[in-house]
């Protein structure tokens, strides 16, 4: 691929198609959001499908895709939500590497599952590193294309592919690792770190009810709707750092979930946090799909994540 | 205490002061001295350092006993202050649409609201919010007025702003709910320059009023120092 020339040319932006990779560390003391892939393990399987390092650049769609034109012959992947991928008009198998001619158009139709796919193209998507990162956080108008969400005539440049990415053709994440994502999901959950501050009965009631996303819900957090989670009241909390997966909750005592676009320190004390491994089911939510928390402890939820990692390295080891 | 299963938050106190801060400060940088791979962010707010880490290469038990017998600060040592800045405003009318109400809150006149404001040498206890946005304290108990009911949906950039006993600098045009004093032609957050952010938790904050002539002088000095 040549980097001097376009690889794709936005034709329609799609509802929400942004440029992401894993994320903007080492600024959060300064306020600087993370941002990145709402969906980590989808995005991390499109690169190794690829040939890309894990931290290579790709697009994050949601819920309606683009309608991208290829200016060159390139590998792509697409992973995550089932948003009815077809290439000049036939369909597009997910989860898998294939090569998209020159001059060939990838649209998007109905969601089918889940509400957010990624796709990877060898090499990388290619815009300038910004702190660090290629991630868009659009609140903050920083990183990825100018900031913002992709749109009509807007052109991606693609990093250079790895010499063996024709090789990788036709490769697919095995069935065993394919992700099943519902309208209803259970989360795991560490309770934490200020359960002080609400009544003792009140992560029961987190555990034992369902929760509603609401369309109050982006890339930085979903407004969840179901019974009261409570505050003691009396307790006055100072602002402190927030993470993804955050359950912070404001008087009101609905529960609002932290993604990625979170900001950096958050006002309202956080009664649990959902475990990194069950955070990709998380990503895939749109407004009206429901939520049940389970708890779970620290080690529990970290041997999860290695055990998750340990099959996809044995699946699709990562490149550098 | 676990934040989650990848991040760790250490409280140093549960009030806002500047010899808990200190401490958050001092165990920030011992902390991110340390150079360990696999710690993604080390994040100082009023009273607390929250550690990120990579869950794939830490487990929280193991972090937790290596923080735990890093040096700290002991509560009697105040810790060294960072850089005192001096940041320009001009107080009131466009730039400050709230100058008025904080005055009348205060029960002042707005002149008497400017003193009390400028007076004050502020701290920086945390950047948060936005990129670069400082959480300046304490501001005087006249002046703490809670945040508007109903948040601006622009801000502009150089915005000076109280909320409570918080005063900040809104270093990009943002949404906002903080009473607005004034603003600032000194841009505290560079996007794209070698050094993106003007202030860092401990420095401490002169704001001196400025006329609206020295205003304008300031914001094409800035301009052209950006191009």
């Amino acid at each position: 691929m040549n980097r001097q020339s376009p690889c794709i040319i936005v034709v329609k932006g799609g509802w929400l198609t942004t440029v992401q990779d894993l994320g903007r560390y080492g600024y959060q003391q300064y306020g600087v959001a993370v941002a990145g892939v709402m969906d980590r393990f989808a995005a991390t399987v499109a690169n190794r499908l690829v040939g890309n390092p894990d931290q290579a650049a790709v697009l994050e769609l949601t819920l309606k895709g683009p309608e991208l034109q290829f200016e060159q012959n390139t590998i792509i992947a697409v992973t995550g939500a089932d948003l009815s991928p077809t290439i000049n008009g036939n369909s597009v198998s997910l989860w898998e590497s294939i090569l998209i001619p020159h001059g060939s158009r990838l649209s998007f139709g109905k969601q089918h599952t889940g509400s957010r796919a990624y796709l990877a193209i060898a090499g990388g998507i290619d815009v300038p590193l910004v702190l660090g990162s290629r991630s868009t956080h659009c609140v903050s108008e920083t990183g990825g294309l100018g900031g913002r969400l992709l749109q009509q005539g807007d052109i991606l440049y693609g990093g250079k592919p790895v010499k063996f990415a024709d090789s990788l053709i036709g490769k697919r994440l095995p069935e065993q690792l394919l992700p099943c994502y519902g309208r209803s999901v259970t989360l795991r959950i560490i309770p934490g770190p200020q359960q002080d501050f609400f009544l003792k009965n009140s992560l029961a009631t987190l555990t034992e009810a369902t929760y509603t996303v609401t369309p109050q819900s982006d890339r930085m957090g979903y407004r969840l709707t179901g019974p009261k989670v409570a505050h003691k009241g009396s307790l006055r909390f100072i602002s402190d750092c927030t993470t993804m997966g955050a359950l912070q909750v404001p008087p009101d005592g609905q529960p609002i979930l932290l993604m990625a676009d979170r900001q950096t320190t958050g006002g309202y004390p956080k009664i649990a946090v959902v475990i990194s491994v069950d955070l990709p089911l998380a990503a895939q939510l749109a407004p009206g799909y429901t939520i049940s928390f389970t708890p779970c402890t620290v080690a529990q939820a970290q041997t999860a994540l290695r055990q998750h990692r340990a099959q996809l390295d044995a699946a699709l080891p990562q490149h550098q | 205490m676990p934040l989650g299963d990848s991040a760790i938050t250490i409280e140093f106190g549960d009030e806002i002061n500047p010899q808990i801060n200190a401490r958050v400060v001092a165990f920030t940088k011992t902390v991110a001295g340390q150079s360990w791979s696999g710690i993604l962010d080390v994040v100082p707010t009023y009273r607390s350092v929250t550690v990120v880490f990579d869950p794939l290469l830490w487990s929280s038990s193991v972090l937790a006993k290596k923080l735990n017998v890093l040096p700290q600060l002991q509560s009697n040592e105040m810790g060294s202050n960072g850089i005192l800045h001096e940041i320009p405003v001009v107080y009131g009318e466009k730039w400050g649409p709230d100058l008025e109400e904080v005055a009348a809150f205060a029960g002042l006149t707005p002149a008497q609201a400017i003193e009390l404001h400028a007076s004050t040498r502020y701290r920086v206890y945390m950047l948060g919010f936005s990129p670069g946005f400082p959480y300046l304290g304490l501001v005087p108990d006249p002046l703490a007025i809670p945040r508007r009911s109903t948040p601006r949906t622009k801000v502009p950039a150089g915005s000076v702003g109280i909320a409570d006993h918080q005063t900040g600098i809104y270093p990009s045009a943002t949404p906002g709910g903080w009473r607005l004093i004034g603003r600032t032609p000194i841009p505290i957050y560079h996007k794209t320059g070698p050094n993106p952010f003007l202030l860092k938790p401990s420095d401490l904050v002169q704001f001196k009023p400025i006329e609206q002539d020295e205003f304008d002088r300031l914001s094409r000095e800035a301009q052209r120092d950006d191009h």
